[in-house]
């Protein structure tokens, strides 16, 4: 490879122009949003009305309140099925597997909006989910008056769209561990599940890792959902997440210095989940 | 060869579980054909209907009085696929630089990329909202809507494996014979990478058809909303056509699992390549 300064900087140029314009410069110019006040006709340094209000909004401890539920229950509960999942359809008894795969891996192709109509259609009051609940014998539930019934539709909503998205990259990392370690196993005498907690778990420890880290960034910055489905947050800002928190700050009341403070809490946030995420990961292989 | 009981026992246990968590999963899915073929008192009635009915093309009108959804497909299929090629122009260019060549400042660019993977979309959105319709006034525009979201980085790690992968000795011998560096990108390099560009302009693609949050701040009027973005308008309205909303939900879903299922080895190998973004 020699040293060709020029013809690299041909090729580069155009994706750093656009990289730079619309990635790098929005981070740093967030940061430094954060400590404006946009509100006033000059805007003029007062982190007081950003970072000093953050700290004594209650909306938004609300919102970090709701996210933090979110993404304590549905995680976990999105990993798990996820890894269940992948090992299903990775066993080579399984038949009409493309039929399976279609089935768990569709929703990752579904839009936002789409999707969100449609769950939104689905726990209506008088929509199919209740009826089929009544006709069950349960009572009706007004899935959007009630909070806890609105978290619990955000969440089966994300977890129906995201699992088989986790499911594929599990199981790209499944079908990367090779059979004999699995044959000198059996042979061994070692039951399939033995098997599956005390070898194919460790082995894909990082690939779990991953997923739960992109799940976490993806958790942060929930909005469609909550937006869409429980009509920006409803009932009163009890589904309220810190991305529709951000939302309403940004664009409906246009304070774009408090919404930069959001937002780098926010990143501040997912960054030091991740990082907990993947130290407590390493910590159970020493 | 024959089975043993406990693995054929084991086998149907799987399946005893797999089938019904599938139709739960593909049920939401079925549901909204079913409802965008169904007027509204069908949608509401008491009963159970889980067959389609045939209300489908009423729904549509409905859903085009509505909010323009013909006009906003349109714009939708056109951002998508100029922002397609862009991109793969663009980051596949980027790619090429990284992986082939050794230049002052390349250490900078990869970590400034790598460094900056995981940061939440959120954190540009103010101030790229502000440059763009309150600096530059380009709100409503096709620009606004195509290139602040050029940013993206996935095709330029994924092209660069991929260069970084190949031959090199191909490059050089083409070297020798004295072709330019531009020619080899083009007519060697490129054609080689075929398959990866396929499953980066795939996922790019659908990010761009799905795209929701950034159409929805910058392109407001319903002159230049894309499809999601009309789409959405409509969810919350009270004096709306459920029927006509699913109607456009399964417009905008279809096209892309047919895709699925055509290009599912593509629509893979892009998702856990790109895991990242």
């Amino acid at each position: 490879m020699r040293l060709r300064t020029r013809t690299a900087y041909a090729f580069l140029t155009p994706y750093m122009l656009i990289f730079l314009a619309f990635w790098i410069w929005p981070i740093i110019n967030s940061f430094y949003l954060s400590f404006l006040n946009t509100r006033s006709a000059n805007w003029t340094f007062n982190p007081q009305v950003t970072w000093g209000r953050l700290l004594v909004d209650p909306a938004f401890s609300n919102a970090l309140w709701n996210t933090l539920i979110i993404l304590i229950i549905q995680v976990p509960i999105m990993i798990a099925l996820a890894i269940v999942l992948a090992s299903l359809l990775n066993s080579p008894m399984l038949k009409a597997r493309g039929l399976f795969r279609f089935a768990f891996f569709a929703p990752v192709v579904v839009g936002e909006v789409a999707y969100a109509a449609m769950f939104r259609l689905m726990f209506n009051e008088f929509g199919i989910v209740n009826k089929f609940g009544v006709s069950a014998g349960l009572p009706s539930v007004s899935w959007f008056s009630d909070p806890t019934a609105a978290m619990a539709v955000i969440i089966i909503a994300v977890t129906w769209r995201w699992a088989g998205y986790n499911a594929i990259i599990i199981l790209a990392g499944l079908q990367s561990i090779p059979d004999d370690v699995y044959e000198a196993a059996t042979l061994d005498g070692v039951s399939k599940l033995r098997q599956f907690f005390f070898i194919t778990l460790p082995l894909l420890k990082p690939v779990i890792l991953l997923c739960v880290v992109l799940s976490v960034i993806g958790t942060m910055q929930l909005f469609a959902e909550p937006f869409l489905i429980t009509n920006r947050g409803g009932p009163g800002q009890e589904t309220e997440t810190l991305g529709l928190f951000l939302y309403r700050m940004g664009f409906n009341t246009f304070n774009f210095g408090y919404a930069s403070a959001i937002a780098y809490t926010i990143a501040a946030l997912a960054i030091a989940i991740s990082l907990l995420n993947l130290w407590l990961g390493k910590e159970r292989t020493q | 060869m024959r089975k043993s009981t406990a693995e054929r026992r084991r086998g149907l246990a799987l399946h005893a579980i797999m089938t019904p968590l599938a139709l739960i999963w593909l049920f939401p899915l079925w549901m909204m054909f079913v409802f965008s073929t169904m007027d509204d008192n069908g949608i509401f009635s008491p009963g159970i209907v889980l067959a389609p009915s045939d209300q489908f093309a009423n729904n549509f009108r409905a859903l085009e009085a509505d909010t323009g959804f013909i006009r906003a497909t349109t714009i939708s299929v056109c951002v998508a696929m100029i922002y397609t090629v862009l991109s793969v122009a663009l980051t596949s260019m980027a790619g090429w630089a990284l992986a082939s060549y050794r230049f002052v400042g390349k250490g900078i660019v990869i970590a400034t990329i790598l460094g900056t993977l995981t940061l939440p979309y959120f954190v540009v959105v103010i101030p790229q909202y502000v440059m763009v319709a309150r600096d530059f006034q380009l709100g409503n525009t096709w620009f606004a809507l195509i290139v602040p979201p050029l940013f993206n980085s996935l095709g330029v790690l994924f092209t660069r494996q991929t260069f970084q992968m190949m031959p090199q000795e191909l490059f050089d011998a083409a070297r020798v014979e004295g072709v330019k560096e531009w020619r080899i990108f083009l007519f060697v390099a490129l054609p080689l990478a075929r398959p990866t560009l396929a499953a980066l302009a795939i996922i790019l693609f659908l990010h761009s058809w799905n795209n929701y949050l950034w159409p929805l701040l910058i392109n407001s009027q319903p002159a230049m909303m894309t499809a999601p973005v009309a789409l959405g308008s409509l969810i919350g309205l009270t004096k709306v056509s459920w029927g006509g909303i699913m109607t456009g939900a399964v417009i905008l879903t279809a096209p892309m699992l047919i895709l699925f299922v055509a290009l599912q080895r593509h629509f893979i190998a892009g998702i856990t390549t790109g895991a990242v973004k």
